[in-house]
Formats: structure tokens, sequence, C-alpha cells
């Protein structure tokens, strides 16, 4: 007799834990005429959760110093690497051919390790020390927004995903991912990773769902600082721009499309997710040049 | 208080009025469209008042539809045939001249600019004129340098700007808007202030004076359903908006789903933090400067005032003490420290506010100086005992009202600061290098003070994080909003 | 009482003081108040000769002219007092009899103060004795760089002590202080230590009298004021020698310490070439026209 299999229940991925979405409903994505599974509907209230976990784990994930940050994202790299078979199988089943998986992993990990490079290097290219005219000393530095609410690329399972992730966390912001509605698997998979790998709970959340019924919850809650869109759907950033206004969220829509190509790899999609902060403090002139004694 | 320093004096100044008798007006402004006066095809004007004697200084062109369709027009001619040609060290020379013409014209600028808005000929001869030709000069450098700003990036201009700029720093913040849009090489069409738009049409003069080719920059006054009407406008590739952020609101609304770039620099209620191991006497200058530098109409005025318990006797009693040398009254006078309130109606919305500060049971402190009869005037005004929770301590006044709070750690006093929709500016005061860097890291604020205050420069990055608005001006980074990238 | 530890004096940032001082620069005094004004700087002068030139008829001819600052205008004041070294005293006592000019006698080892306590003990009761209206004491620096605040402190005590009733000035000498934190904490401890007046130079040290220095020590004696009740004297001394610049000192006093202070009771000018500037103003108000120093005697 031949062995029961067992079947992977797919839960959501919020404050580090593995709930199933409060709402008990799910929905079943199918590839080639195959049921995917019973993937999560999350709700707005699996949205809310989110939100409070990622703002609590803001201001922790945020003040890490950039070592560690990179290191992280490093790690995470490292986890992904050993568990490149599964992504691959879950990339075949929702339909991709087998080297175009094998292609897609490969690049997640080499995506992860371009951002965990950034961590500690951005700064340096986006801050300035600005020459005034007074006798102060006056610099500005990237701050990260916030928290970022992420509506995942459709068609780019894996690394249109992690494309999405990556910049947003180097940059010390905390994240809710919305996973592609039809290519779920590698989401859940992914928080798997992400939980072993030294990511503290919250500072990446994930849901799955659909899309429609989420947006305008992403779009208008308050306690999210941006959200990135991917995607081209015209009315759907219509909505979301009319919603984000509330809070003046930020908006930023990128590619809905593969993430291949090295477009996806600049230091530009972590600035989009930062804030400029410029200080100023008084020079004391005072000696040989000074003139105020 | 037992020894009470008295600050009356037998030795008084005497008025010392700036003179207006080199600044020429017209009775009566066209728009300036297309490197030209035209008239406005709805036919109507409005007056411009001085608000410090509520006299009409002048009859200003109130832009219609088809007015606004033509000065787009003609932005998107001179941007499609002139200007998006031009190489950057030509547009730069042309940013040049603007900028050495408004200082050859200085004085001119700064008692036109008093006269208009009630702002203190000090400030506006000292900051507002001066610092809008450095904006100018420093902007005019950049265009021939944009691809040393953005590495590996090829930044491409946008197109035709919609500008709106607010009556609180008429021409600085026309300087802010023009200076970095040209630089970048889009052309624009600008809207001032409908209570402010007189140094904008001076402008309009220097421009044509600096022969910048036509239509790269037009100028069209109105009240905000002009605005409106620019920033729908289908030719408008960015908008740039200062002021309130309920309107800034109302802006994004307007260009959702579209293309259209925007800058918002918008409201705030900046915490100004004083500690009490702070150089306290310069401190409370800073408060001062914080909060009456031009009437408070300042979107980053420190409202919000944290004094820990400890020096808040002392800070409270030196404040007073420096509340009774400002000078209130005629802007015109060299010795006036607060002006006019820029208009009747922003009159109202601050005396509502002490209305309201006074109902929540906050303890309100103005000092005794005289205020003319006729024109809009506030005293500098203070409000202790203030709650967290009282809307005087939670919304945007922008007036010369400052609201006092009193706080015991470095924790307690961070949260409430950062208790707030708005993040635009902060202000800490601290003789301790580390506790400043604590503060600045942690204070949610697109520029923060440290032991001085309200200080601006065209090389500083200036606008604000969550409802404070977005994109910066000023700098390197106040590039980046007027261009595209691959 | 344990005691004060001087070290922890309010602190002064440099640039805001500096901000505070051009705000009072940019004030415009017109007309009458300039008039006035003028006429008030006359009569806080310490009209000063410290030279190791100076003679008993050099001094005398400072003395008339303190009184008589230009005869060919009647109704100007005289200035506040004469400043002079110890043994001018009985002749510059002589000379201003009568007019209401004090004598102000520097002492204790000026300018350095680099001298024995006796020493200056001497010095000072020789001015005393001879009939000084006021000594000009200086602060020992050394000490001070050195950290001994309370030898500093005691030594004013007791040179205040040897003055008995006669007005004491405490001179800081803030050119060698090198810090505004410094010059505070200085005009803490002589305000502590008895000074009826704090002073800022000697005249000898450059940087001397400084609008930002005088503005920090102006902020002291509010300070001082409000915590005892006390009214201490201000006298800015070398450097001052335009009228637009005397008037913005009696600007920043007012603004800082009110009109009481506005009187050569609490406020002098330590300066020799300010009352003929001030003068020629005056006669430029009167005239209409530009003066010239031709015109004015130099004494």
């Amino acid at each position: 007799m031949s062995r029961i299999e067992i079947v992977k229940t797919y839960k959501i991925y919020i404050g580090g834990k593995f709930p199933r979405t409060e709402s008990g409903r799910y929905y079943q994505p199918e590839a080639n005429g195959k049921v995917l599974g019973n993937i999560c509907l999350s709700s707005r209230k699996d949205f809310r959760n989110a939100v409070v976990a990622a703002r609590s784990a803001q201001g922790g994930w945020s003040a890490k110093s950039a070592y560690n940050r990179s290191q992280i994202l490093y790690r995470i790299a490292e986890i992904l690497e050993g568990r490149k078979n599964q992504f691959i199988e879950e990339l075949i089943q929702q339909g991709s051919k087998k080297a175009q998986a094998e292609k897609e992993v490969d690049l997640s990990i080499d995506r992860l390790i371009y951002f965990a490079g950034w961590c500690d290097k951005y700064t340096q290219i986006f801050s300035s020390v600005n020459p005034v005219a007074s006798s102060h000393f006056n610099f500005s530095v990237p701050e990260p927004t916030g928290l970022v609410a992420i509506l995942a690329p459709e068609e780019s399972g894996l690394l249109g995903l992690i494309s999405q992730i990556a910049p947003t966390i180097a940059g010390g912001n905390t994240c809710i991912v919305l996973a592609s509605e039809n290519k779920p698997l590698c989401s859940v998979t992914l928080a798997e990773v992400l939980s072993t790998s030294d990511v503290p709970g919250g500072v990446i959340n994930i849901l799955t769902g659909n899309r429609k019924e989420l947006i305008p919850h992403f779009a208008a809650h308050m306690d999210v600082n941006a959200l990135v869109y991917s995607g081209d759907n015209a009315a759907e950033i219509k909505s979301i721009h009319e919603a984000a206004v509330d809070n003046l969220k930020r908006v930023i829509i990128r590619d809905g499309g593969n993430y291949v190509s090295d477009k996806h790899e600049n230091p530009y999609l972590i600035s989009s997710l930062q804030e400029t902060k410029t200080t100023w403090h008084p020079i004391e002139k005072i000696g040989a040049a000074g003139s105020g004694y | 208080m037992k020894n009470k320093i008295d600050y009356s004096s037998d030795w008084n100044l005497d008025p010392a009025p700036e003179s207006t008798g080199h600044i020429k007006l017209k009775k009566k402004y066209d728009l300036f469209i297309g490197g030209k006066w035209v008239k406005p095809k709805s036919g109507k004007y409005f007056a411009t008042i001085n608000p410090a004697t509520e006299q009409k200084i002048a009859d200003v062109a109130e832009a219609g539809q088809a007015d606004v369709d033509a000065a787009v027009k003609a932005a998107k001619k001179a941007y499609d045939t002139v200007w998006s040609k031009l190489s950057g060290k030509e547009r730069g020379k042309y940013i040049y001249r603007i900028a050495r013409l408004i200082q050859e014209k200085a004085r001119e600028f700064s008692v036109i600019e008093s006269l208009d808005s009630g702002k203190v000929i000090r400030e506006s001869r000292d900051i507002d004129i001066p610092l809008a030709a450095a904006h100018f000069f420093y902007y005019a450098g950049w265009a021939d340098k944009l691809a040393y700003a953005f590495p590996n990036r090829q930044p491409k201009s946008l197109g035709v700007a919609a500008q709106i700029t607010p009556w609180n720093f008429p021409m600085l913040m026309i300087a802010w808007k023009i200076a970095p849009a040209l630089a970048a090489g889009n052309t624009v069409v600008l809207k001032p202030a409908e209570t402010t738009s007189l140094t904008a049409l001076k402008l309009a003069e220097v421009i044509q004076e600096a022969g910048l080719p036509e239509g790269v920059v037009n100028i069209v006054t109105g009240y905000g359903k002009t605005g409106a009407m620019m920033v729908e406008h289908k030719d408008i590739a960015k908008v740039a908006f200062t002021g309130s952020t309920g309107v800034g609101k109302i802006i994004m609304k307007s260009i959702a789903g579209t293309n259209k770039k925007s800058t918002m620099e918008l409201g705030g209620k900046a915490a100004n933090i004083i500690f009490e191991d702070a150089p306290l006497d310069q401190a409370v200058e800073g408060i001062i400067n914080g909060i009456y530098f031009n009437q408070g109409h300042v979107c980053c005025a420190g409202s919000r005032l944290f004094v820990q318990e400890s020096v808040y006797d002392v800070v409270l009693r030196k404040l007073k003490d420096r509340m009774e040398s400002l000078y209130v009254g005629d802007p015109m006078d060299k010795n006036t420290d607060i002006g006019a309130i820029n208009s009747k109606k922003q009159l109202d919305v601050i005396n509502d506010y002490i209305k309201i500060g006074k109902a929540e049971g906050a303890e309100i402190y103005q000092p005794k100086c005289k205020i003319p009869k006729k024109g809009f005037w506030c005293k500098p005004t203070l409000f202790t005992n203030v709650a967290q929770s009282n809307r005087i301590a939670q919304e945007e006044i922008f007036g010369p009202v400052l609201a006092i709070q009193t706080f015991r750690t470095v924790d307690e006093v961070i949260t409430k600061a950062n208790n707030t929709p708005y993040g635009l500016s902060a202000g800490v005061w601290t003789d301790k290098g580390s506790k400043i860097f604590n503060l600045t890291s942690q204070l949610k604020a697109g520029v923060v003070w440290a032991n001085t205050y309200n200080k601006f420069d065209p090389t500083s990055p200036f606008g604000g994080y969550k409802e404070s608005g977005h994109g910066r001006e000023g700098g390197l980074h106040g590039l980046e909003p007027y261009l595209k990238f691959d | 009482m344990a005691e004060k530890d001087y070290r922890l004096s309010p602190r002064v940032d440099q640039v805001g003081i500096q901000d505070r001082v051009d705000r009072i620069t940019k004030r415009s005094v017109k007309n009458a108040a300039k008039r006035k004004g003028l006429y008030m700087a006359l009569n806080m002068i310490d009209l000063t000769t410290l030279e190791g030139a100076d003679t008993d008829s050099k001094v005398k001819q400072m003395c008339y002219k303190a009184q008589h600052l230009h005869d060919s205008f009647p109704g100007l004041p005289t200035t506040a007092a004469v400043c002079v070294y110890p043994n001018f005293v009985k002749t510059a006592v002589q000379e201003v009899k009568g007019s209401g000019v004090k004598v102000a006698s520097v002492a204790t080892a000026f300018p350095s103060g680099q001298s024995s306590l006796e020493i200056k003990l001497l010095d000072t009761k020789i001015a005393v004795d001879n009939g000084a209206h006021e000594v000009d004491m200086v602060i020992s620096r050394g000490k001070f760089h050195s950290g001994e605040y309370n030898f500093v402190h005691d030594e004013i005590a007791a040179i205040k002590e040897a003055c008995g009733k006669v007005r004491l000035k405490v001179i800081l000498e803030t050119g060698e202080l090198g810090t505004f934190d410094k010059v505070r904490r200085a005009s803490d401890i002589a305000m502590d230590a008895g000074a009826d007046f704090i002073k800022t130079s000697t005249g000898k040290i450059s940087p001397a009298a400084t609008l930002p220095v005088t503005l920090v020590m102006l902020e002291a004696i509010k300070d001082y004021y409000y915590k005892t009740g006390k009214m201490i004297g201000m006298k800015p001394a070398g450097g001052i020698s335009n009228s637009k610049l005397a008037l913005h000192y009696l600007l920043m006093v007012k603004e800082t310490l009110g009109g009481k202070w506005l009187s050569n009771e609490w406020f002098r000018f330590g300066a020799s070439s300010l009352a003929n500037d001030v003068l020629m103003q005056i006669m430029k108000q009167e005239s209409g026209n530009y003066q010239s120093k031709d015109y004015f005697s130099k004494d």
C-alpha cells in the first residue's frame, strides 16, 4: 500500500507567527488544471493585525545597526539557498518550466545578497553635508519611511516578491506584503525561511488572499506610511492614490511583470522608501578666524 | 514674582520707517503669459490690500479656465520648442541672471513684500528676499550638473510644472519652486497666493528683463479655483504645492491615477524641546524665533514648546521677559518684530484658536503692547497649562500662538513630540551632544534644529514626514522632484 | 553651605548669542530717541587714561574734559567718571570736586593682576584712602583658568571688604577667558563675591568689550537680580569708539534689564575716544551736517 501523502496547510505570516486567517476563509488557486492548495483568504482584520505587528517591530528594526540588517538579509539568502528545491518545485507547480524555475530561485537568492550589500552603504550615497551660509553644521540623512504595505507583483511569485521586500527592509522599514494571488505558494514557504533566518517577528508579514478585496484596506489604513503597488491596473492605481490621501501615505507604483531584469537592482529602490531628515547645529566660532567673541 | 524687571522706560525708539519712495507698482496687474502681460479672458480682477492698513494696493487679474489654458499652452510650447532643447549651461545662465536682478532690486522687492503681506521689513529685507536670490543662484549652478546628482540615472526633465505658492513667504516660496524647476529643465505656470501676488508679478518683470524665453515662466494670479484648474490640466506633468495639509489632500485626490509627479510642502505642529541643561537664554531666543518669526505664519513654527519641569519656571520667566521687548505694529518700521496678520480670514482663525485655548482651560499670556487700530493684528501669545489633547496643542494655528507643556524624561518628550500626524520640523535644546543625536534621530521630522531654530538655506533640504507632505525643496534633494529617470 | 561649583554656571551658545546681538544691532535709533540716547551715553562714560606715560597734567586735562565735553555747546552732561591709576587719584579727586563726576581708580596690580593679595589690598587701600569713589579691580585669570574659583571668589571678597562703601567694579578681562561659558562663570563668581559692577576688560587686551560678551554678562546680572533682588552694574570697556555702537549697547541694556539700568549708576562705558564721536553725532543732529574730528578736542 502506498503511503498517504501529507498535504501542506498554507498559513499566513504575522508578527513572526503562522496563524490561519482569522476569517476562516480560503481559496484554491489552480495551475495547469490542478489546485495548488488551500490558501488563506486574508481579511481586513488579518491586515490590521499585521499592521500592529509591523508597527511594533519598526522601531527595533530601524534601530538595528546597518551591519546587522545586512547580515540578516544575507542570512535569508543562505537559508533560501538550502531550500532551493522546495521553491523550484513550487514554481513548477505554479506553472513554470524547470529551467525557468531554477533561474528564478537563483536570481531571488542573488537579489537578496545584492540588497544585503546595500544595507550599510545606501546611507552614504543618499546623505549630504550641506554647506549653509550661516555658522551651522547641516547634514541630511535618509531615514526609513516606516511601515510599508506592499502589493507584490502578480506574475512573479518568488522573485517579484523578494525584489519588493529586500529593498524595503534593507532601508529599515517593516512591511506587510500581499503575495501574488495566483502564485502564492512560494510566499508561504518564504515565510518559513524568514522565521528561521534571524528576521525579527513583525519585520516582514506575509498575507495571501484576494487583491481586489484587500487593496482598499491597504490603501486606507491610517498607520501605513507607504504603499508599494506592483502592476498597471489604472483603476486600481487611481483608487489607491485616492484612498492614500487620508494620511498622505507615499504611493509607489512599480512593475507588475517579471523581475528578471537587473533594472530591479539599484539603490533607488531603497531611497524611494526613505524620508530625508536634515539636522542643523551651530558651529561655535571662537579663535583665530572667529568673529563672535 | 518678587523681583520683576520693569521693561518700561522713558527712552523709547522713534519710528524708523523704511522709505517706500523708490518702488514702482502699477495700479492694475494683468497675467504674465508667454512672456507678455495679457488681460484676463475672465475679465475679472480682485484687489490686493495692505493688511497693516487695509488699504488697497493694486488690482490683480483673476485667471479663469481660458487663461490657465493659455498659460499651460505657452509653457508647453516653450518647453517643447525652446527650454527642453537648451543646454544646461545656457539654462543656468538665465537663472543666474534672475538671481542677480533680484539682488539688484532687493530693496524694492522687500518693500513690496512687506506692503502686500504684512511681514516686517526687517525679515523681508534680511531673510526673504536675500534667500530668494540665493535659491536662484544655487540652483542656477545645478542646471548643467544634474548627472552628477544622480549617478547611473540619466535624469530628464518632466515638462510643465504647475506651482502654487503660499502667502507666508511669498517671494521666497516662489524661488523655492521656480529655481529648481528651471534648473531641471521644466517650464512653469505659477500661481501665487491671492493675498500676496505682488512680488510674483514683480518677478515677472525681472523675468522679462532677464530675457528668459517667452513662456518658460508664466505667472497667473487668482484664488484656489485657479490653482485647481492648473492642477487638473492635462498638460501638466508636475504639481508643486506649499500650503495647508487640507488643500494638499484635495490636490492629491485630484491628481490620483495620473502620472503627475507631486511635491507637497504642508502643515506642521513642531515640538521645540528645552532640556534643563540647555543654554537657556539662547533657547529662549530660539523659542521666540520659533513661534513669533513671521507672525507665526510658518509651517515649521515651533508651536508646541516642551520644557523640562526642573527649568520650567525659569524658562517661562525668561520668555515673558523677552516678550516685553517685541515690538508689534507697522511692518514697514525697521524696528518692528511682529507685523500684521496676513488677512482678516487668518486673523479670525487665530482668534478662534485663542478662544478655544481659553475654553479648554489653558492659561493665556500676552505682553502689554499697543497694537494699531486699523489692520489685522495679534499680540504674541502663549498658553500655559496645556494638555497634549488640547486642540491648541494638536492643530496648526499658523499664528503667533505658543502652547507650552512640560516633561520629565527624554522618553516622555520623544513620545509626545512624535504624537502628531505632522512631521515637518522639531527643535532640541541641550548642551549635551549625545542627547542631541538621540533626539535628532528619534524625532519624526524632516528638519531638526538643534540649539537653533527656523534657519533656512538653499543648500539645505526642507520638507516633511507624514501629513506634512512629501518631496524636498532645497539642496541636491530638491532637484529630484523635478526630474524623471529611466 | 556646600561650596558652589561654578562649573555648573549656565551654558552659553556663541551662535545663539550672536543671533540675539544681531537682532539688536538691526534696530534703528532715530531722531529724539537718538538724541536722548547720545546724551545718556555721554553721561555714562568713564573717561579713562591708563598709560605708563600718564602725568598729573594729563590727568588734569582729562578731568577738565570730563566736566566740559564741548564748551562751545552748552547743556551737555558731564561724563560719569574719570578712571586713573591709584597714584593719580588725589589729583583727579581735586580736579572734579563739586562736579558730580566720580573718580574711579584701577587697583589690584592692574592690568595683569599678577601679585599677592597683600599688595592688591594695599593698592586698593591707597586708592580708597586717596578718595577714589570707585575701584576697578582685575580678577586673577590664571587662578580662574586653573579652576581655582574659590580663590578668585575670596580674593574679590577681600578687595570688596577693603573698599568698604566704595563701589567695586570687577574686571573679568573677557579677552583672556576664551569662551562665553567662562565669561558667564566669571560673572557669577564676581557677583557672588560682592562686586557692585562687573566690567569686561582692562583695555589692554584684545578683544576688549564686544556686544556678545556684554550680553552674556547682562544675562548673568539679570539672573542674579531675580535670585537675590540685588542690582549689579555693567561696564563694557575698550573697543567702543562710535556712537552707533554705544546706542546698541544701550538698547541691549534696555531689552535685557529694562529702563532701571539705563543710568550711570548701573551702566558705564569704559572708553576714551567714544566721547568725541558722540559729540560729533550730537552736532550732526543739531546742524544737519556731518562733522570733522578737527573740531573736537582730543585730550
